[in-house]
């Protein structure tokens, strides 16, 4: 195994593109990434895609070979391959492209993620999305994908005494970043009163407890560290990429307020990177709902379990805090364009590494984790980023 | 959807079959062929087991957002239901005022009318879960 390094990162506004379909998207994103790494896409050995259910949103599937064609790559009989993992699915596939990578077998790959999500009515987006829990054991009795984040939420709140109150401060924190993000979907703080108010999705999970149907891509160049700095003068290294699967149900789990599947990644996260949670910088935690970031937070090791709301209530986790969570505005506030999300977090750490945030920008930052999963916490993946 | 995809798993969902492994006892619902504790020495061994469709409520939601086929009956109670046998299960709790569900709370799987496909199609059945007398 060989040290893989980003050598370019790219994406496109997340939300409402009316005007552009799954193709323009992909492509967009890919293009913004070569060009950040200075190469052109007949410089690339292969592609790595994250997408969800393109079959199901747009009736498209074979999603690698349209995206590599439009491209421009058809004539250079590069592959192309899609990985799917539901909401995991863009970090599937950094994932693929990392083990690609660092095998050997190529030197340099584009990893992308695209999802074009507002094509259909809100009620057939939903019936897709639920496609990550266990269809017929879960969906077919009426289990909504928030219904199952709010039977979470409620477990957590008997167990821990959460309050709403207490929960809302995520989604406060992430519109706050957001707000500071030109690529969010929404770019305006919010208030805990507005979260609580909000029209209830599943009680206790308001609308504003839960991420946005987003349209998005995002992607990145990956290539082998020893040839990286021909391309930049900032490689960014991957110093982990680990991948872990729990019990599709979350019924057929012991507890519904911890992620085994998180606490494993994470542990083995740390051991391949050689780091601790306290040498993390940055975060940029799932927060497809608010309580699937707290449990994030706590199994990522940030802060004992029950607990981890307190790193919200001290004021620790905005962007000159201590910890910084979901500088990009996160799922909540950035978007959630489902199969773009987790290449989308790391194309964020990657500018927050290089100091090319803006005005979110963490002060010297060096060591970021992204944590993506895929389902009600069912597929973890754990990214840990550096400076080269 | 076709006839199969639902008739192929009436067993389950009419009589609450599961399986249960012989190596270390734990019962799973719905059934399956691997036991995820025992591995290979649970494999072509797993035994039909029928669940007694008791249990008490572990989580619950009230969904105001619903999957499509569902709409008709919303705002409705989802819950994960915890059984004597040990495995949880998901369904709605129905013939209760949505308020006086709680963590805890005895109820008895019932069968009932899930959802149809359409004016047409399929109507599909399957368990759901009623409080038990007080």
């Amino acid at each position: 195994m060989r040290d893989v390094a980003v050598i370019g990162a790219g994406e496109t506004k997340y939300g409402e593109h009316w005007e552009k379909s799954l193709r323009d998207l992909a492509v967009e994103a890919g293009l913004k990434a070569l060009e950040d790494a200075g190469i052109g896409a007949e410089d690339i050995q292969a592609i790595f895609g994250g997408n969800m259910s393109a079959g199901s949103f747009v009736g498209q599937d074979h999603v690698g070979a349209l995206i590599s064609d439009f491209a421009g790559l058809a004539e250079h009989k590069v592959p192309a391959i899609r990985v799917e993992s539901a909401c995991a699915s863009g970090a599937a596939a950094l994932h693929s492209g990392y083990m690609a990578v660092a095998s050997g077998l190529y030197d340099i790959v584009l990893v992308g993620g695209v999802e074009k999500m507002t094509d259909l009515p809100g009620d057939m987006v939903t019936d897709i999305l639920a496609g990550a829990a266990d269809r017929e054991w879960e969906v077919f009795f009426g289990a909504t994908f928030p219904a199952l984040g709010a039977m979470m939420a409620r477990r957590y709140m008997y167990e821990y005494g959460l309050t709403r109150e207490q929960m809302a401060l995520l989604p406060v924190i992430a519109h706050k970043h957001g707000a500071m993000n030109p690529d969010a979907h929404f770019q305006r703080e919010v208030t805990v009163d507005q979260v609580l108010n909000a029209p209830m999705v599943a009680d206790p999970l308001t609308i504003m407890n839960c991420s946005p149907v987003s349209d998005g891509g995002a992607a990145v160049v990956l290539a082998s560290a020893d040839i990286a700095r021909k391309y930049t003068d900032s490689p960014i290294k991957i110093s982990a990429s680990v991948a872990a699967n729990d019990y599709i149900s979350l019924h057929a789990r012991e507890s519904l307020t911890k992620s085994p599947s998180t606490i494993e990644a994470g542990k083995k996260a740390y051991k391949m990177a050689k780091k601790e949670p306290k040498d993390i910088d940055l975060v940029e935690i799932h927060d497809a709902f608010s309580i699937i970031a707290l449990i994030g937070i706590e199994d990522l090791g940030f802060a004992k379990k029950g607990e981890g709301i307190k790193l919200a209530e001290e004021g620790q986790l905005y962007y000159d805090g201590d910890l910084p969570y979901n500088v990009s505005g996160g799922l909540k506030a950035k978007g959630h364009p489902v199969g773009a999300t987790g290449v989308g977090q790391v194309v964020e750490i990657v500018k927050q590494l290089r100091n090319e945030a803006g005005k979110r920008q963490v002060p010297n930052a060096r060591v970021g984790l992204a944590h993506n999963v895929g389902g009600t916490m069912t597929s973890s993946i754990v990214h840990i980023l550096e400076v080269m | 959807m076709v006839v199969p995809r639902f008739w192929r798993e009436r067993r389950s969902r009419y009589s609450l079959i599961g399986t249960r492994c012989p190596v270390c006892g734990t019962v799973y619902f719905p059934p399956r062929s691997v036991c995820p504790k025992c591995g290979r020495k649970s494999v072509g061994k797993m035994e039909e087991v029928q669940l007694s469709g008791k249990g008490k409520v572990y989580s619950y939601t009230i969904v105001h957002q619903n999957v499509i086929g569902y709409k008709y009956q919303k705002p409705y109670v989802m819950a994960i239901i915890e059984t004597p046998e040990g495995p949880k299960l998901t369904g709605q709790i129905v013939d209760v005022e949505p308020e006086k569900v709680h963590i805890g709370m005895p109820v008895h799987a019932v069968f009932r009318r899930i959802a149809e496909d359409g004016k047409a199609g399929i109507i599909q059945y399957g368990y759901k879960f009623i409080p038990d007398e007080e």
